[in-house]
């Protein structure tokens, strides 16, 4: 297997990712996108992983990174959803093109 | 350490790894499909739905690259959990449950004006620097075993570790705080 071929699904499943956080409006539907581009970094950490170990196993650095991002990313979805809900409570949308407070 | 056990190598009568390459064609089809699927859907349950196919492939991917630790975390909880999260979020924000028109805004053009220019540049960067690199030049591609795993956690990487954990428990008291209704 190639080096190539697991880094190219990541940067595919990235820019699709980055497609997504760009064009969609709902906020849920950004942070499954968001969801997305981690998946995909975690895909690269992996192959980098089994690269550096070249057939002996003896890092486990790229699997310990990748569990990290896993973490954050569940710490991301929590605490991005109660903001979502908030949101909602407070304004009855979640368009993330309508929260412009800022815009003056 | 258990040596033996450790280094076992996957499919050490397949050099070429056709029946892996195989594998990783179809999961890479399904992935990059459902992933389309994921941000262009017009509704929003089916967006959860396909982004189960998308993290499922992902723990594929793992396994595949040998760290079935990762994989099984993967499927805990990516499929377990925060997909059910962003489910409830859905329902929680009362979206609408069947298709709806307005979950696009009218930046797609400019969205696809960045990602595809990404990709072709992160493309040609990649291919760039490894061309046809193996994963193992020498030896096969061995198994991660969880045992490799939890010492580097344990060892190299404790005080991260330990970092990571104030931070859910950070985020477990932010969100109670922030969605509780007072």
């Amino acid at each position: 297997m190639l080096v190539n071929q697991f880094l190219f699904l990541g940067a595919a499943l990235f820019a699709i990712g980055v497609y997504g956080v760009l064009a969609r409006r709902n906020a849920v539907a950004v942070l499954m996108s968001i969801e997305i581009i981690l998946n995909s970094v975690n895909i690269n950490f992996l192959a980098f992983n089994a690269m550096h170990n070249q057939g002996n196993a003896s890092h486990a650095d790229g699997a310990v990174f990748a569990l990290f991002v896993i973490t954050v990313a569940a710490a991301e979805v929590g605490v991005g959803l109660a903001l979502v809900l908030m949101l909602y409570r407070t304004r009855k949308s979640i368009d993330v093109d309508k929260i412009d407070a800022l815009k003056g | 350490m258990h040596a033996a056990t450790t280094t076992a190598p996957i499919l050490a009568a397949t050099p070429e790894y056709l029946p892996q390459n195989i594998a990783f064609g179809i999961l890479a089809a399904v992935m990059i499909y459902a992933a389309l699927r994921v941000v262009t859907t017009k509704n929003v349950v089916h967006a959860a739905l396909w982004l189960v196919l998308v993290l499922a492939g992902v723990a594929g991917n793992f396994i595949l690259l040998g760290n079935e630790f990762l994989a099984v975390t993967q499927v805990l909880v990516y499929i377990g959990a925060i997909v059910v999260l962003l489910l409830f979020g859905v329902m929680l924000t009362r979206a609408p449950i069947g298709a709806d028109a307005d979950l696009d805004n009218d930046q797609r053009g400019v969205a696809v004006a960045v990602a595809a220019p990404l990709l072709a540049l992160m493309g040609y960067v990649l291919w760039d620097s490894f061309r046809e690199q193996r994963l193992t030049e020498k030896g096969d591609l061995v198994v991660q075993s969880t045992q490799q795993v939890s010492d580097s956690i344990f060892g190299t990487f404790l005080i991260p570790f330990e970092a990571a954990s104030i931070l859910l428990l950070a985020a477990l008291i932010g969100a109670i705080v922030l969605a509780r209704r007072d």
